[in-house]
């Protein structure tokens, strides 16, 4: 049974949910396999990083690099390269650092690559056979991948729930003497923070979307308050945008923007097909409408009817329970 | 002018001294004018070729009708009434400038036919219409500094105000005509103190008033107030002469050109070259205007002939919602630029970029091609080819707004903009409850009398279907022998042309045309007006075609179409959808229907007919994110509420479209509501019962057979 | 700058409905309309405008067949100066590291300064890009939303990370970019550029021409395969919860998560 390695990403010491996603994945290739985390980094959020994972993780390794503190892909990999044992299975998150990361990993260790999985079904003979998306969504596919001699995954992250029960006491051990110089031909400088302005629709998988059911301008941090906590953004239908109570680059619609979300929350949106013209990929729509006859309920999976006015609000304090109102 | 030789030698005397003089401001006066006339035309001459020599006659009719007859300017009544006065006044006192001219050389000269009776007729008119125009001058001046008519203001963005140069050329009018009075007034003065005959003087006119005021002077300060008039005209009339070409009072000489060398028909949109057969299009470096020199040489025309009067931007819904647009400053800035890289003296032309350069991407492409602007404009000035040459060269480049790039690629990948699959634009014709009582057929395996072009909005549209429905019902009511041409129907194109994508258009329209003359229809019927006019205009040989209105309106008048009496007590009014009112002249016919309808009360807005006001446009313009300040279609709608009407009447898909949008954003929802005329006048319709009652089963049979 | 951007011809998403085939071996093919992955579009746009400043000349390249070149034609329309269509019935089945394998013979016969693809195609996978870096060696970047020439060893590149941040880095060259989506505002290409460039040749390499070992592509060289497609069972229409506000807030927070959309 191949040994399966997890990638921990963490963030000023703080470790991301990620982390336990991954080992409910690496059960899913097989629960009897030893799962060891991966963290790199550099001085006290290294560390810190490293005691959260110990309690999930048996076997937590280590590896501290100035360079590091910052996670660069390229150096990174070359890291990995030089302590992955030949023939691991190495699992990543599936966003901005794996796509970064991974697929160049895969040809350094000579392995399989497969990205995004959202279902593993288990290992048979050599193979692994998982389940991903293709065409935005709107058709799955059962691969199989050959991982005789490894295989870096991808995985699409909130796929795979945490199924770990209790804590468990790990061990760290510091790999950082095995790695050598890090140099490569890319280096970090800084990180711009978004202003507020500039959130692109478009690079979304969650959208809370309003119409003209937000009524008022007053009201639209109901919307903003439901979507940071989710992680998304907010978006609207073209008469929030005349209206002046969100900016242009808010708007979806034939006119406006085109976006291929996983998940769109229309809001308070009767659903014209200028405006659903827009949502593209056959993303998962839930409809909360106050109109029981909205046409958005033809279009939309999910069907709520309700005042939005109302029941965003409660979603928003739910959605921050279940996150344990963290500070943002 | 009546000049017995006494007369005449005292003139003589009072201006021989100047003789010379004269002599010389004539020569440098008429060489500088036809010099700076001659450079005027230079850029012409590198212009692009337009075929504007055929119909003569036709085209003379038209300079009676537009220029001399001055058949726009009544619609603007104050500024129209002015300057009626005035034209008049001037195309009246030409043959006495002309006369006026010659005395300082020739005192004794006088137009041929004028020494008798007629030429004292004369006289006394033109003094007065000295005075009128006079009057109408310090009228015009005070009217512009005082009153400051909200149409010629000058939006920062577009530079200094005109006002200045504007009240300087109308003072120095004023002082032509004073300069004019003054030198006849001396004259007749002159004339009166020598005892010679008085002739009969126009009481009360400025020439008379001065004249009133020399009589009392001595002989010799007369004489000197005589040489002093004749002077100050002379200067003055040749300095207008050459000033004029500097500016907007170019068009005093190019008025007549312009509205002779107009578009005969005004909906046939410009080739990409008049002089470049479609089949050699492919053999063109470059499509479109992209710098100067790509305009006509009837452009160009069109630039020194605009006469700053803002009558087009005062109508122009885009200028109205505070988009970039304004087509006033279209031409200002053209005419500007001309003026400067074709200056009097020095080197011409510059090939820059115009768009990047005086105008802006979205200034292009914010037009909604609704003719406003042309219809009023009183020097028969065009502008939708111009922006459709301008598109074009933008489409050359590439230089597309990202949001009509989805459309346009998919107008050319499956013949819609939405996308959508070919084999479905016919689904609406599928509806359960429709089917049962209307089946319509699609005409790749039926023949039929009349095609109905439903087109791409219709087609795909949920909330349109309903029109699609509409439309076929009352074509089944009449006995019309109809059908689609379904999914092989393309989008007209009548947008993709104007938003400059040539070929693509071609492509459309070839497509659609082979379908239709595969049909062996011999009539078209479409409740689209963007398919109507592309139909009409845009295609060749293809069998006539109709709006549903014109058929409805007619079946009225044959008595084959009745209608119940409206239900509720709502006030209508009807929206003239441009490309059906203003484009193709059908005012009358919707209004017939409606008023057909017993009950209905009817109301009219301010802006109808001819100056209806745009909805925002169609087709393309759907998907264009344009930059304003209130949406077109809102101002539209709030124009319907002032009349006191609660529903809107349309005949348009796009109207349709915009106006319910507008209706909710400006917040009028529940107190406005808009339909289709089709829709109103299928739901009014009176049905007759059939003989037998029969199930459905056999009426749809019937309805296929007999079909 | 000589830069080479890796270009593929996908079923167009926006324009069509993705639908399983009867035997569900595969997508419903018959109607789909065609037309180049849009984050290669973007690619090919960001590469003029990088030659515009810079000076050099942009090659579009894909692996694929006859079928292919009319996106090779399109970005050629765009201002592209070369198109190379790469095709052999070798290649068939081949995974992504195949096509990695392909492309970096191909560019190792050339001289690139960048080279650039899509972040992602129609699968999802994101691989190609990063892999044929790792291939060559040269330094990669994924998700890049902003480039700047420094001089001719070096850009400064900015990548889309979450929130909206941006995480800027400089990258020595010769190097790989992936290119996001909105980096730029791609140029129209019109009927008129696209039949201007209908004749122009488009050169063509097999297997042979890149000196590549069959063995290496192709399904059989191929670690990850497709074994079908399928569609999880979704219903028609929304299906309207019934429960109390808050059961339905549980709901609906089940269901974003499983979607893949709870952070």
């Amino acid at each position: 049974m191949p040994a399966i390695f997890t990638y921990i990403v963490h963030r000023g010491g703080v470790v991301d949910d990620s982390a336990a996603e991954l080992l409910a994945a690496a059960r899913q290739i097989d629960p009897a396999a030893p799962v060891t985390a991966i963290v790199s980094g550099a001085g006290s959020d290294l560390e810190t990083a490293c005691t959260t994972v110990c309690a999930s993780y048996k076997e937590v390794w280590k590896i501290s690099y100035d360079v590091l503190a910052y996670p660069n892909a390229e150096l990174i990999r070359k890291a990995l390269v030089k302590v992955l044992p030949p023939d691991s299975v190495f699992l990543i998150p599936h966003a901005h650092f794996g796509i970064d990361l991974a697929p160049g990993l895969s040809i350094k260790l000579n392995a399989a690559y497969v990205s995004d999985v959202v279902e593993i079904e288990g290992v048979e003979s050599t193979f692994l056979k998982v389940v991903r998306q293709e065409f935005g969504g709107q058709v799955s596919a059962h691969m199989k991948c050959d991982i005789s001699s490894g295989a870096v995954i991808t995985i699409r992250p909130g796929a795979f729930k945490s199924t770990e029960a209790g804590a468990v006491a790990g061990a760290v051990i510091d790999k950082s003497a095995e790695v050598g110089p890090l140099t490569a031909g890319r280096r970090y400088l800084q990180t711009i923070m978004a202003e507020s302005g500039d959130v692109d629709i478009t690079k979304y998988p969650v959208l809370v979307s309003i119409g003209r059911g937000i009524q008022e301008k007053d009201n639209v941090p109901i919307a903003e308050e439901l979507a940071e906590a989710m992680g998304a953004a907010v978006s609207c239908s073209r008469p929030v945008v005349d209206a002046k109570w969100l900016e242009k680059s808010r708007q979806v619609g034939s006119s406006g923007k085109t976006v291929k979300p996983k998940v769109y929350m229309a809001c308070g949106i009767s659903g014209s097909s200028q405006h659903l013209a827009g949502v593209k990929g056959n993303p998962f729509i839930i409809a909360i409408n106050k109109n029981p006859k909205a046409p958005i309920f033809q279009v939309a999976d999910v069907g709520i009817i309700d005042d939005i006015l109302e029941f965003l609000p409660e979603m928003t304090s739910k959605v921050r329970e279940l996150h344990g109102v963290a500070a943002k | 002018m009546v000049a017995s030789t006494q007369a005449a030698a005292q003139l003589g005397s009072w201006l021989a001294p100047g003789y010379a003089l004269f002599l010389c401001i004539h020569f440098l006066g008429v060489g500088s004018f036809a010099y700076i006339v001659m450079r005027r035309m230079v850029p012409l001459v590198r212009a692009q070729s337009d075929l504007r020599f055929d119909h003569p006659l036709e085209r003379l009719g038209r300079v009676g009708k537009f220029w001399l007859g001055q058949w726009k300017h009544p619609r603007y009544k104050v500024a129209g009434t002015v300057h009626i006065l005035f034209f008049a006044g001037f195309i009246l006192l030409a043959m006495r400038a002309f006369t006026v001219l010659i005395l300082g050389t020739s005192p004794d000269f006088v137009m041929p036919g004028m020494r008798g009776e007629l030429g004292h007729v004369y006289e006394v008119v033109t003094d007065y219409a000295a005075t009128v125009v006079f009057l109408c001058m310090i009228f015009a001046i005070v009217r512009r500094v005082v009153f400051k008519p909200a149409r010629y203001e000058v939006p920062s963005k577009f530079g200094k105000a005109h006002k200045a140069d504007a009240v300087f050329l109308l003072a120095l009018i004023a002082i032509l005509m004073l300069a004019d009075s003054l030198f006849e007034a001396a004259k007749a003065a002159g004339q009166m103190q020598a005892g010679q005959i008085a002739h009969f003087s126009a009481a009360y006119s400025l020439p008379w008033l001065l004249k009133t005021v020399f009589v009392s002077a001595s002989l010799s300060s007369i004489g000197q107030f005589c040489f002093a008039g004749y002077l100050l005209h002379e200067i003055t009339f040749y300095f207008l002469l050459c000033y004029r070409p500097f500016g907007i009072q170019f068009h005093v000489e190019t008025s007549l050109f312009n509205v002779y060398f107009s578009k005969l028909d005004r909906e046939v949109l410009k080739p990409v070259r008049w002089d470049v057969s479609e089949e050699n299009l492919d053999q063109l470096t470059s499509f479109g205007v992209k710098t100067f020199e790509d305009f006509t040489w009837k452009h160009m025309l069109d630039f020194y002939s605009c006469a700053d009067c803002g009558r087009c931007s005062d109508n122009c819904p885009a200028n109205a919602a505070g988009r970039p647009l304004s087509p006033r400053f279209l031409t200002i800035k053209a005419r500007d630029y001309a003026f400067q890289h074709y200056p009097m003296f020095g080197p011409t032309g510059n090939g820059k970029a115009l768009v990047g350069g005086i105008y802006s991407e979205d200034e292009i492409w914010s037009c909604t091609t609704c003719g406003a602007c042309e219809e009023e404009c009183p020097l028969l000035i065009e502008y939708i080819d111009k922006i459709v040459d301008l598109r074009r060269g933008l489409v050359d480049e590439g230089r597309v707004p990202q949001s009509l790039q989805k459309p346009l690629k998919a107008l050319e990948s499956r013949g819609n903009p939405y996308g959508k699959m070919e084999k479905k634009r016919s689904d609406w014709i599928n509806a359960k409850d429709f089917q049962q009582t209307c089946r319509v057929k699609t005409l790749d395996k039926n023949g039929a009398d009349t095609l109905y072009f439903v087109d791409s909005i219709t087609s795909y549209d949920e909330r349109m279907h309903s029109i699609g429905r509409a439309t076929a019902k009352i074509l089944d009511h009449i006995g019309e022998n109809f059908g689609i041409l379904g999914a092989a129907e393309k989008d007209s194109g009548h947008e993709v042309r104007r938003f400059g994508e040539e070929l693509l258009f071609i492509s459309l329209r070839d497509q659609n045309a082979e379908a239709i003359r595969a049909s062996g229809v011999q009539k078209i019927v479409t409740a689209d007006p963007h398919a109507l006019n592309a139909l009409k205009h845009d295609y060749k040989n293809v069998p006539p075609v109709e709006h549903i209105s014109q058929v409805v309106a007619r079946g009225v008048k044959a008595g084959k179409v009745k209608f119940n009496p409206i239900e509720g007590d709502k006030v209508y009014t009807y929206h003239d959808p441009c490309y059906l009112g203003r484009h193709n002249q059908i005012y009358d016919d919707p209004r017939e229907v409606l008023d057909a309808i017993p009950g209905l009360r009817r109301v009219e807005m301010k802006r109808s007919r001819d100056r209806s006001f745009c909805c925002g446009g169609g087709g393309l313009m759907l998907f264009y994110e344009p930059k304003e300040e209130e949406r077109i279609g809102v101002k539209r709608v709030r124009m319907a509420a002032e009349a006191g009407a609660n529903v809107i009447v349309t005949a348009c898909p796009f109207c349709m479209a915009n106006i319910e949008d507008a209706i909710k954003v400006a917040g009028l929802e529940g107190k406005m509501t808009a339909i289709d005329i089709a829709e109103l006048a299928e739901q009014q319709m009176v049905r007759e019962i059939p003989p037998q009652t029969k199930s459905t089963f056999e009426m749809q049979a019937e309805c296929v057979a007999g079909r | 700058m000589e830069i080479l951007v890796c270009v593929k011809r996908v079923p167009d998403t926006s324009e069509n409905e993705i639908q399983l085939n009867a035997a569900g071996s595969d997508i419903e093919r018959d109607e789909l309309v065609y037309s180049i992955n849009e984050p290669d579009n973007y690619a090919v746009e960001e590469a003029l405008q990088i030659v515009g400043r810079v000076g050099g000349k942009v090659t579009v390249v894909t692996v694929g067949n006859e079928d292919d070149e009319e996106v090779l034609r399109r970005e050629m329309a765009m201002g592209a100066n070369h198109g190379v269509l790469i095709s052999d019935d070798t290649f068939a089945g081949s995974d992504g590291r195949g096509i990695a394998a392909i492309l970096k013979r191909f560019v190792e016969q050339g001289s690139y300064d960048l080279i650039l693809t899509g972040v992602q195609a129609e699968a999802g996978a994101a691989e190609v890009g990063g892999m044929l870096a790792a291939m060559l060696d040269y330094p990669f970047a994924s998700l890049v939303s902003a480039i700047e020439v420094i001089d001719g060893k070096k850009l400064k590149i900015s990548r889309e990370i979450e929130g909206g941040n941006k995480e800027i880095s400089e990258i020595d060259l010769p190097c790989v970019l992936s290119i996001q989506t909105g980096i730029n505002d791609p140029r129209y290409v019109g009927m008129r550029g696209i039949r201007a460039v209908a004749s122009v040749p488009i050169a063509t390499y097999g297997v042979s021409d890149l000196g590549l070992d069959p063995n290496s592509v192709g399904a059989k060289a191929a670690k990850v395969q497709r074994i079908d497609y399928f569609v999880p069972t979704v219903g028609k229409g929304a299906e309207i919860l019934e429960g109390s506000r808050e059961e339905n807030i549980d709901k609906v927070l089940e269901l974003v998560a499983a979607k893949g959309g709870l952070k």
